[in-house]
């Protein structure tokens, strides 16, 4: 107890921006709900707009898809697992950065990470959402999906394959989004009640009535409250890292070279986390502009982001590198001729690209000034994403273009669908990260107002009943 | 009426330091009380005199109740109900089994313990309880710090918990009344109107999952799957100039494997053929299965003639009597292979080296069984008693 508290004084010092003009409790119940009790500006009308456009883009391609068949993809033999897979892998590794920020950092006590956790835990259930529509789609009948994917009762007692990582993934999936919504629907029941407080109007209380479920603030509530959300932060934790584990165990355990390799699983989790940082970045550069939000999104917050960027960008380029060493090392020639073919083969131009976009790019954030700089990181960021798809695309279409026989080789190259539908999936993101800041709190106020300076009672009066509840432990 | 209904006495106090300190105070003479903070305050629980919550435990055993249901199920379908081998894996391949075990854990531990949380221990929702709507709750939903001592509280004193409130430095305090009838209201079942929704929701549902599953899927393009534009089996077509969609082969052709039968009689297959196979074992099992199949509805399993088609064909004739046994292997091969009599020809169901086979495997029957002498139970019986009389 004694150490915690103590803690939370240091920590202070970093939380302290998130609340800069020494707001008092109810300013800053103002701040964060001021997008809500207000008409959107013009901002927020011409960014929406253009998200719209993009998702119908994507909405009018898939649309088209259905109905003349998924020949209209770039999709063929012996790529047959192109665009859709790679923009799933893409989505469901966006989704992780929301998790590392509101769990793992929270278990490490990281205090700069409650202005931003409830928007990032948002991202990630968006962009799990997001993601879950390319394996959907990419089985051809969406319509039927449910059917191969889950295991139900059917009259010819047949049951899913329970051994194929591809089933792995649906439950991995499925729970990290269910978990992940969990997650963020908790910390949001005590943000409801403030909000049905303050209502004005009749909807409205009634709707922030319901779904705050008559939460009173109780500190006996609070009590299991924080527990469930230490548990939850708990869980999410190892669950994040098995999510991405398992995406990568669908090509790790697969027998085609470049894919058959155990640095694959951390690979994948950094990688993920990477690139997710990067989709956080840049939408909270976004939405702090459109929303006017810039002294609750301090730009301190941002630079420490920008620090795990290039940390983790790092991270991905050792195993850029190490991919290379192995190959050569295990002296297995398939292996060494997957990966020289990516470097230098057909498919160069797009190993390079996530190269430099990877490594080379980020290596910017080593400079203070560059950390700092809005136009500039937000730049990187979108460097850092692109050279994360590219990534995904150099994994999946270079091995399967170049297998054992070459025979079958071919050049894969994606269609104007195909790039439409991945259009549409930033456009359906985007869209709901915009309607998500308009009626939701983007910010935990609950989490706000416990560091603010005056948040917590002086040391003096913690000493009362510490030793009983020792004692009782 | 008013006092009647009076639910609690609350005070709101403007700092974390004072509310500490009054509910260690409160905490030492009331049990129904609470503290009411817009977030939670550390130390709280201590001041309080609250036990740590538990809820950790009921996650842990229900997280690992649900993976061992789990596994059973993934037990049960892959070894049990469908046994499949995918990948050359047994039938119980536990470690592939881990991650989805693994993902069942935090997924049931997370969910139910979320629910348990709210229905049980929170009782929610619930948004009749007397705090809502009240001066007290707006404001320590925003920036005060409150504390209440209900009237049920067996040491309950209005006058005395206002001083003694006071005296911690609320900044104010308030009576708390409620209305007993959003109180006590409590949900009918057999409410009309619910029971209307129910069954409004049931029938929609029903309906719309009908539609998908017998009209939606049959239209385009939901059946492109189904009705391809492809040339079926007489089919006319307008591609070909004879309109046939079916397709003949070119004259001579040959199928891969096969050879014409050039014997028109059974004299001339006895004269020019001979059995070109060695009844090994294999080959003899090969026979007898073949023999099981095509041969013995009617000649009977062991070719005694006993046919099992219960009159609807006459039975075959026995194959191990002496007529039989001077058959040559090529008047049976070409009695299998264009029959005789009412018997059909078996050429395109039992290939070449399956021919041969089963009459290598009649042979072995005849030698086996002989003539066959149909013994009745007295006959054998009597047959034993003479026979050793004899020895006698």
């Amino acid at each position: 107890m004694h150490t915690e508290t103590k803690d939370y004084d240091n920590d202070l010092r970093i939380a302290r921006p998130i609340v800069e003009g020494k707001r008092t409790l109810k300013q800053i119940d103002d701040a964060i709900i001021a997008p809500l009790d207000r008409l959107p500006n013009i901002k927020f009308w011409i960014a929406i707009s253009f998200t719209l456009t993009l998702l119908m883009i994507g909405a009018t391609a898939l649309a088209f898809s259905f109905y003349y068949g998924t020949g209209l993809w770039g999709n063929n033999n012996p790529v047959g697992w192109a665009l859709p897979i790679v923009n799933f892998v893409f989505w469901v590794g966006i989704g992780h950065a929301g998790t590392l920020i509101s769990a793992i950092l929270f278990l490490l006590r990281q205090r700069w990470r409650n202005g931003i956790a409830r928007f990032a835990e948002a991202m990630t259930i968006f962009a799990v959402i997001t993601a879950l529509i390319f394996p959907i789609i990419h089985t051809g009948r969406p319509w039927v999906a449910a059917v191969y994917l889950l295991p139900y009762p059917n009259q010819h007692s047949l049951w899913v394959n329970f051994t194929s990582p591809l089933l792995w993934d649906v439950f991995a999936v499925s729970t990290y989004f269910t978990v992940s919504f969990v997650f963020w629907y908790v910390g949001l029941i005590p943000d409801f009640a403030v909000l049905r407080d303050r209502a004005t109007g009749k909807i409205k209380k009634l709707l922030y009535s319901v779904f705050s479920l008559g939460w009173r603030f109780s500190n006996r509530h609070w009590k299991h409250y924080e527990m469930m959300y230490l548990i939850l932060a708990g869980m999410a934790t190892p669950l994040v890292l098995s999510v991405h584990t398992i995406v990568s165990f669908d090509f790790a355990v697969s027998i085609l070279p470049g894919w058959h390799t155990t640095i694959f699983p951390p690979y994948f989790v950094a990688g993920a986390i990477f690139s997710g940082f990067a989709m956080v970045q840049n939408s909270l550069v976004i939405i702090r502009k459109i929303f006017d939000m810039e002294d609750l999104i301090p730009i301190s917050t941002l630079e420490l982001m920008n620090k795990i960027i290039l940390l983790t960008g790092m991270m991905v380029g050792y195993a850029y590198t190490m991919e290379f060493f192995i190959a050569w090392y295990s002296g297995n020639q398939p292996e060494t001729f997957a990966f020289v073919n990516r470097a230098f083969g057909p498919y160069a131009w797009a190993y390079w690209i996530m190269f430099s976009c990877n490594v080379f790019i980020p290596q910017l954030f080593w400079f203070k000034k560059v950390r700092r700089n809005l136009f500039l990181m937000f730049i990187i960021a979108v460097f850092v994403n692109v050279g994360m798809w590219f990534e995904r695309f150099v994994i999946t279409v270079t091995s399967l273009s170049r297998d054992f026989l070459p025979s079958s080789w071919a050049y894969y190259t994606p269609t104007i669908t195909d790039f439409a539908i991945l259009i549409g999936s930033f456009g359906l993101f985007f869209t709901l990260v915009l309607i998500f800041v308009r009626v939701l709190p983007a910010i935990a106020i609950a989490e706000i107002k416990a560091v603010t300076e005056q948040g917590q009672p002086s040391h003096t009066h913690l000493h009362i009943g510490n030793g009983k509840s020792n004692e009782a432990h | 009426m008013i006092k009647e209904n009076l639910y609690a006495i609350s005070a709101l106090f403007d700092t974390p330091d004072s509310i500490m300190k009054a509910a260690d105070n409160i905490s030492t003479e009331y049990k129904r009380f609470d503290v009411n903070t817009p977030y939670p305050v550390h130390g709280m629980d201590d001041a309080m005199k609250l036990t740590p919550s538990r809820i950790g435990y009921f996650t842990i055993s229900i997280g690992l109740f649900c993976m061992s249901f789990m596994l059973y199920f993934m037990y049960w379908s892959n070894s049990v109900d469908y046994p499949q081998v995918i990948g050359g894996k047994p039938f119980f391949a536990f470690p592939a089994y881990v991650p989805i075990m693994f993902e069942i854990t935090i997924l049931t531990g997370a969910v139910l313990s979320v629910a348990m949380m709210i229905s049980v221990l929170f009782k929610f929702p619930n948004n009749a309880h007397p705090l809502h709507d009240s001066g007290y709750m707006k404001a320590v939903s925003s920036d005060k710090y409150g504390i209440y001592v209900e009237a049920k509280d067996s040491n309950f004193d209005y006058s005395k918990l206002e001083k003694q409130f006071k005296e911690l430095g609320a900044s104010s305090v308030s009576p708390i009344y409620y209305d007993e009838e959003e109180v006590d209201w409590k949900p009918n079942t057999w409410d009309p109107k619910f029971v209307i929704g129910t069954i409004g929701i049931a029938i929609l549902t029903s309906f719309s999952v009908y539609m998908h599953m017998n009209k939606v899927l049959f239209m385009v393009p939901f059946d492109w799957m189904m009705n391809q534009e492809r040339a079926d089996y007489g089919e006319t077509s307008e591609f070909f100039a004879d309109g046939y969609s079916m397709r003949v082969a070119p004259v001579g052709t040959i199928a891969r494997g096969f050879i014409p039968y050039q014997y028109d009689s059974p004299d001339s297959a006895s004269k020019y053929m001979t059995n070109p196979t060695v009844a090994s074992e294999h080959n003899l099992e090969l026979g007898q299965r073949k023999f099981l199949t095509y041969c013995s509805p009617c000649h009977g399993n062991m070719a005694e003639g006993a046919s099992r088609l219960k009159g609807n064909m006459p039975p075959g004739p026995d194959l191990r009597t002496e007529f039989y046994q001077n058959f040559t292997d090529g008047r049976f091969y070409h009695t299998i292979t264009k029959g005789k009599g009412i018997m059909a020809g078996y050429e395109s169901q039992i290939t070449r080296e399956e021919r041969w086979a089963i009459i290598n495997y009649i042979r072995t029957l005849q030698k086996a069984f002989g003539t066959p002498v149909v013994k009745t139970e007295e006959e054998i019986a009597e047959n034993s008693e003479t026979k050793t009389e004899a020895s006698e």
